[in-house]
């Protein structure tokens, strides 16, 4: 009961919602409170006025009241250094398992007013982070390659990514904020914590950041897997592996190749096991098909199919794709790449915040365009 | 931690030190400046820091040096030594932010413990200056990579916008009235006058210029001659040394056939002593103080802080006209054994008179006529002070005097107490008021007679009337031994130094004087009525209130408040303008589409209006908004005809 109300307060206190377009933060999203340092301090005071009073030292009440008014005018300025700034979602660019996603936020600063010292985290619910567990060492200090007008620096807690920056007057910072993407398919930026303990540290003030961001997660590719020749059983681009002008030369086996296209000739050179290589000519077709992997598990036969999009695009095939429950006509060029990839990274996997996508059979562009209109009020779980 | 925020640390804490230098034993001030030089220089080369265990020993080699030093590891003067101790070895093992700011709060913590030793305006300003460093370092750690300028900039503002706010709770803080519990035993300092007196004591004493006391007289300052400041009276004596002995009687003194009256208040500088001073004769004093039998104002507590009081005193006066028998045998003691040349010439006197004021006469132009020197410098004196300084040296301190010629007065059996005190002051024209120095301090005598009480006699008068009637240094031959502002110094100097003195004096009383009393009267003066400290908490919460939401106003308008954007209102303007020329801007088209338009209709402006279009665009929906091209496509603006 006593959690529900908290959680109902907390609720209408911080107004979870995901928002989708820029927000400027004003005193309504701006919440502040002391951190550890700032009773500590206050705990300080209290021990100087003791001394002033049992001493009866003049200037020591002055240099009390001066700290302790600073301390007090520290919270404006922490407040301050927060307030009015416009934030902006930016796109992420798909990335691989495995990987860091690289979730982009714009800040704009309207004012002649330095903002220093912002720090942005993933919000887990938790309250403050100990200051303690952040190590403050500053990893790396590059500026961005797009604007170099702000400079940014990472901390590292528990694989828990904090990245701090300044924005400066009347100007725009690209900030790009890391988050470990485990599992293929959308990966949601979630709610991220912008907070500063500006300027004596005493104050921790921050604010929720809630967009709908979301990065498109792709299967981590194999390693290392030969593209499937001939081994599919329709489509237009079936084709005779015996073809001797296309043959490009032998690599080494690996498990999973076609039987057919061991060099038995090598391997009675005591070479080993060799696998005979082709090149496909420009023009030529090649169906990727889930049914083709040899893997057991899904996701190994996702991984699988990931590195043949790669492949075939890196070597200039049209190549299409085959899903269980959709299929791609061949085509070539970044695009297709993206299009394969996407319908490979979002195989089966339920689609609860998109009512409005038709499921699996949308266009990666269609998926997009969907997140658009997603509903705003969805709650927060 | 950057070296610069470590630089920034080490200042801090060198300035923090620095002013306890001076009461610190040498060689902890000596160890502290060499860990300080030793981290300057680990974090110049990039070395690692000391070993825990090295920090151990020196931690324990440091607090035991104390112990053997101070022979005891409590008290305030031991737990300053210590703290300064901790603070630079703490230093040493500055690894994380979290020490840096324990670093931090432990430095303010410092700068208060200096105010034990001076709370001077010179002090007050050097706080401000020491805090500044210390809060931009506090800056720079919460914010690595500000630099030093904005740094300074917003710790400085911090400090300036803490300033008013300050002023508003120093006046309406609620005071208590302290000490909350027991100090120790050295949390004053002694200066001043002792409760004994021995050859030598006043004249050493003499040597200081430190304020004792500071008096504005209502009306008509007294003449010089007659500013006796009474203190601690004198009556037992052992052949050497003067002190206070044990009265038995508790009774009120005596006062009668009073006449010209005074009033006056007194600033007294804290001395770590009950007694307090008061022109002779005192009457009534403002605060809660008892008048002895033998006219000493003594306080309930040691005067352990700057206290101001108003008395009242009778110049003129009948002091104790009936004596008891018992004070008066005890004003009479004398050790028979000492000094029997002088017991023989006292005896002397008293064959030849039998009238007491007679004989004090006598003993009065005994010293006037013997060739007696009032010096600064005497020689020292053996068993016998009294018979080596009226028979051989013959130079001697007031105290001589004053010691001597109680002596004679008691062997010829003329009761006789020794006063000690000071005598005379410095006028301050600027602050209108008199500066009574510890150089002052004086030690005369009392004899009683009968049908007169107990008279003032100065022997000093008598060898070096200038002492009482203009100043020290007027008075003694050598003064070379005197400070150099107790000679005559140029007249702009001591112009300077009074003028100094008198805003000192403004300050001891206002700001460093500023107690619960002080804070009703000033409230009342300010037109608050019946005063609770409820009442001011109140006042004082909604005065701050009102300045931090002044400030928050201030702080925060430009950045909420809707600010015009000039480069689009210079470019509606520009529209403005052309339409009026007959061309005026269709409501679908763009600035470049608009502006190409205006540039195939009229060429004489072609470029400059295809230009200001394309920096219209770049201002108002590029990423970068810099102020120079705003302000040079404002310019560019206003410059065009059309």
């Amino acid at each position: 009961m006593l959690t529900r109300l908290q959680t109902r307060f907390q609720n209408w206190l911080f107004r979870h919602r995901i928002e989708r377009g820029p927000i400027t933060l004003t005193q309504r999203r701006i919440f502040i409170i002391p951190t550890r340092q700032g009773f500590m301090l206050a705990v300080v005071l209290i021990l100087m006025l003791l001394g002033d009073i049992n001493y009866n030292l003049s200037l020591g009440y002055v240099l009390t009241f001066l700290l302790a008014m600073m301390a007090v005018m520290s919270m404006l300025h922490a407040f301050r250094n927060l307030a009015h700034l416009e934030i902006s979602p930016g796109r992420a660019e798909p990335v691989f398992c495995g990987e860091k996603a690289q979730f982009i936020l714009h800040f704009r600063n309207r004012s002649k007013l330095a903002r220093y010292q912002l720090c942005l985290r993933e919000s887990n619910g938790d309250g403050i982070p100990s200051r303690d567990k952040i190590s403050r060492g500053i990893r790396s200090a590059k500026a961005s390659g797009r604007i170099a007008s702000f400079r940014l620096w990472q901390q590292r807690k528990d694989d828990h990514h904090i990245v701090c920056f300044d924005v400066f007057p009347l100007q725009d910072s690209r900030i790009v904020f890391p988050i470990a993407a485990v599992n293929r398919g959308w990966l949601e930026a979630g709610r991220l914590t912008l907070y500063t303990e500006y300027p004596l540290g005493l104050f921790y003030a921050w604010s929720y950041l809630h967009f709908d961001t979301r990065c498109l997660i792709y299967p981590k590719p194999l390693s290392d897997a030969p593209l499937p020749f001939g081994d599919s059983a329709g489509g237009t681009g079936k084709r005779s592996i015996t073809g001797d002008d296309d043959f490009a030369g032998l690599r080494t086996y690996i498990a999973g190749d076609a039987l057919p296209r061991i060099s038995w000739k090598a391997y009675a050179r005591e070479r080993g096991l060799q696998v005979k290589q082709f090149s496909t000519p420009v023009g030529d077709e090649l169906w990727l098909d889930f049914s083709d992997a040899p893997d057991r598990s899904v996701e190994e036969k996702l991984s699988r199919m990931v590195r043949w999009v790669l492949d075939a695009e890196k070597q200039g095939l049209r190549y299409g794709l085959r899903l269980p429950d959709s299929e791609l006509p061949p085509g070539t060029g970044k695009a297709q790449r993206d299009e394969c990839l996407c319908r490979i990274a979002l195989f089966n996997l339920p689609q609860p915040n998109n009512p409005g996508a038709a499921k699996n059979s949308g266009s990666f562009s269609a998926l997009f365009d969907s997140r658009r209109n997603t509903d705003l009020n969805v709650g927060v779980s | 931690m950057s070296k610069q925020l470590i630089y920034g640390l080490l200042l801090s804490i060198l300035m923090v030190i620095a002013p306890h230098a001076d009461h610190l034993p040498p060689w902890i001030s000596s160890l502290c400046v060499a860990l300080l030089i030793w981290r300057a220089y680990l974090a110049y080369t990039g070395k690692p820091l000391p070993k825990r265990w090295l920090l151990m020993l020196i931690t324990l080699a440091g607090t035991g040096g104390i112990a053997v030093d101070f022979h005891t590891l409590f008290g305030r003067e031991v737990g300053v030594t210590l703290l300064m101790l901790l603070a630079t070895l703490k230093f040493m093992e500055l690894r994380k932010p979290r020490d840096a700011m324990v670093l931090i709060y432990l430095a303010c913590f410092i700068i208060i413990t200096n105010f034990f030793y001076s709370q001077s305006i010179p002090t007050a300003l050097y706080m401000l200056a020491t805090l500044l460093v210390v809060v931009t370092t506090w800056v720079h750690l919460n914010s690595q990579n500000i630099t030093l300028k904005p740094r300074l900039r917003i710790a400085s503002g911090l400090l300036l916008q803490a300033l008013p706010l300050t002023l508003i709770l120093f006046v309406l803080f609620p005071r208590v009235q302290g000490p909350l519990w027991g100090l120790p035993q050295d949390a004053y300092n002694s200066s001043g006058l002792d409760d004994k007196m021995s050859p030598g004591s006043l004249s050493r004493l003499s040597l200081s210029e430190a304020v004792a006391f500071r008096v504005s007289y209502e009306g008509e300052p007294p003449p010089r001659s007659q500013m006796y400041w009474r203190g601690p009276v004198l009556w037992e004596f052992d052949g050497r040394t003067w002190t206070p002995g044990q009265t038995r009687i508790f009774a009120p003194p005596e006062f009668t056939e009073l006449s010209q009256q005074i009033n006056y208040v007194v600033t007294l500088e804290p001395h770590n002593k009950t007694w307090l001073f008061a022109l002779e004769m005192p009457d009534t004093i403002s605060l809660p103080a008892k008048l002895t039998y033998d006219f000493q104002l003594l306080s309930r507590k040691p005067v352990i802080a700057r206290l101001r009081y108003t008395a009242l005193s009778h110049l003129s006066y009948r002091a104790n006209l009936r004596e008891s028998p018992r004070e008066l045998q005890r004003a009479l003691r004398i050790p028979k054994i000492f000094n029997p040349r002088a017991q023989a010439l006292a005896a002397e006197w008293r064959a030849q008179s039998a009238d007491n004021a007679a004989i004090v006469r006598t003993a009065l132009l005994y010293f006037n006529q013997q060739g007696f020197q009032y010096t600064l410098e005497p020689p020292l004196l053996g068993t016998n002070s009294v018979d080596e300084f009226l028979f051989n040296s013959k130079q001697g301190f007031c105290e001589y005097y004053a010691s001597a010629f109680v002596f004679l007065m008691r062997a010829a059996n003329v009761p006789a107490r020794v006063v000690t005190g000071y005598q005379g002051g410095e006028y301050n024209d600027v602050g209108n008021y008199y500066i009574v120095r510890q150089s002052d301090a004086h030690a005369w005598a009392e004899v009683w007679l009968e049908g007169q009480g107990w008279v003032r006699v100065d022997p000093t008068a008598a060898i070096a009337p200038e002492r009482v009637q203009r100043n020290l240094s007027a008075a003694v031959l050598d003064n070379a031994a005197l400070p150099f502002m107790a000679r005559n110094p140029p007249q702009w100097m001591r112009e300077l130094r009074l003028n100094w003195d008198a805003l000192a004096n403004q300050w001891n009383q206002w700001v460093l004087g500023y107690d619960t009393e002080l804070q009703f009267a000033f409230l009342t003066r300010l037109g608050m009525e019946s005063i609770t400290w409820q009442k001011i908490a109140l006042n004082m919460l909604a005065g701050l209130g009102l300045i931090i939401a002044l400030f928050a106003l201030f702080m925060l308008r430009h950045l909420f408040a809707h600010q015009p954007d000039k480069v689009q209102a210079a470019w509606l303007k520009l529209c403005h303008k052309l339409a009026k020329a007959g061309l005026p801007r269709a409501a679908h088209e763009g600035a470049l589409d608009y502006a190409e338009r205006i540039a195939a209709a009229r060429p004489a402006i072609a470029d400059d209006i295809l230009d200001l279009a394309k920096r219209y665009t770049t201002l108002r929906y590029g990423a970068i908004q810099e102020e120079p091209a705003r302000h040079e496509f404002l310019q560019r603006v206003t410059a065009l005809k059309i």
